[in-house]
Parts: C-alpha cells; structure tokens; sequence
C-alpha cells in the first residue's frame, strides 16, 4: 500500500515539477508577449495542479490527513490561473503590445480598432 | 473605450465565494491551526477587493449598504465588551473563558471567549480595510 501511494506521489509531483521547468523555458525562450502567457498560464496552472495532487495524495494516504485545503486550493487554480492568463493577455493587446514577426493571423485586430474608433467619437 | 468584461465578471461571481468561505473557516480555524482574525478579515477584504475590481465602486456599494467605519466601531465595541466582561465577576481585565459542550448538530465542540474577541479583531480588520479601499478608489 506503501509503495504504491509513494508511487502516486513521486509520479504526480514529478509531473508537476517537469511542467514547471517546461513553463520557465517557454517564458525565457518564446518570442511575444502572447506566446509567453501562452506558456504560462497553460502550463504553470498543470504543473501547480500536479504538485498540489501529490502533496494530497501524501497527506492522505501516508499520513492519513484529508486536506479539504488542498483540494480547494486545486479548484481555486484552475478557475483563477487561465483568467489571470487571458486578462494579461488583452491588457496587452489592448495597449498594443508588438506581436511577433512570426504571426500569421489576428482576427481581433479590427475589432479592437473599432471599438477604439467608437470610443474617440 | 467600453471593455467587454463577462470572463472578469463569470468568475468573480464564483471566485468570489470560494474566497469568502476559505476565510470564514480561516477564522474559525484560528484557534488550533495558524489563521485568526486578521488573516480571515484580510481575505474577506480580498475577496470584497475582487468584486471592486470586477465591477464597479457604485455596484458593490449597492450590495453591502453599509458604512465600514461602523463596522470598525462594532469590531471595538465587541472587542472592548469581551474584554471588560470578566471584571464584572471579580476576575482581571481579559480573562477569558472556555469549556466544552455537547453541540446538537455539531458534537462535542469547544467554544472558547477569545473567539468573540477574535471577531472583533476580524470586524475591524475587514472595515478598514474596505474603509482606505473604498476611501483612496472613490471620487469623494
């Protein structure tokens, strides 16, 4: 039973951590601003999540300790960690932040302008 | 430029109760596992600070009608009265009592005095925070 929940453990929390170091790579190696919250939101908010669902699985099955907490804090992430993505990302968009040479496509370029249009009038 | 806010606003309406209950337990955690007052008031003033910032000054103040200044009056009055209660039964300013009793629904639970004093710590905390929020965001 042991060794079956220290396998859980290991495996989430490693999972987690790898996550995390693939999340500071993208920052430091992506070249916009999109792309990075890109990287970060994604894969900071999974590496969190797995790190939090180790650290549950060892409190409740070595040390017998259900953390509600935990699981809350779990909940709370995936809710809140994407919005703080997307908000950074249009506050950026919005004060015009340079997209990267390599974008192809921008579908809310002409609606950002008319709203800006309508809000000079 | 009018901003198209419904993710903000969605997730603040559920958000916004999540925080709220985490720090009503907080508070009533206090006592045998760190929290407290002034860490549940601080997150009750967060999670009032997120519908602030969700939406408007003039929207929250519709939904809590009340004048936080109070509420930091109520915080010290209760404070004071849990206090200075004891010297009524010849016992020294601040003593506080506790015992447990056998709760209907609850079991067998320990309620402790410096629970009151820690309400007035968490009312205080809560209404000036909310008090130099509202005060430095307002217009008036």
């Amino acid at each position: 039973m042991t060794a079956i929940a220290n396998t859980l453990v290991v495996i989430t929390i490693s999972v987690g951590v790898l996550f995390s170091v693939v999340t500071m790579i993208g920052i430091l190696r992506l070249p916009d601003v999109y792309t990075r919250a890109h990287a970060a939101s994604k894969s900071t908010t999974f590496g969190v999540l797995s790190i939090l669902l180790g650290v549950f699985l060892h409190y409740w099955l070595n040390e017998g300790f259900f953390s509600v907490q935990l699981l809350l804090g779990i909940v709370f992430l995936f809710i809140t960690s994407p919005i703080g993505g997307h908000l950074m990302g249009r506050a950026a968009y919005i004060s015009g932040v340079e997209k990267s040479e390599l974008t192809i496509g921008d579908e809310l370029e002409e609606v950002v302008a008319e709203a800006k249009r309508r809000a000079e009038r | 430029m009018k901003t198209n806010d419904v993710i903000l606003q969605t997730t603040t309406k559920v958000v916004f109760f999540i925080i709220f209950l985490f720090s009503i337990h907080i508070f009533f955690a206090g006592h045998y596992t760190p929290g407290g007052g002034f860490v549940g008031g601080l997150l009750t003033t967060g999670a009032l600070l997120l519908l602030l910032l969700a939406f408007d000054l003039k929207t929250v103040r519709k939904a809590l009608p009340f004048n936080f200044l109070i509420v930091v009056a109520l915080g010290l009055l209760i404070a004071l009265l849990t206090s200075a209660w004891p010297m009524l039964f010849n016992e020294p300013f601040l003593t506080h009592a506790f015992g447990d009793y056998d709760l209907p629904f609850l079991g067998e639970s320990s309620l402790h005095t410096a629970t009151l004093f820690d309400l007035g710590v968490y009312l205080v905390v809560v209404g000036a925070g909310m008090t130099m929020i509202q005060t430095i965001g307002g217009d008036t």
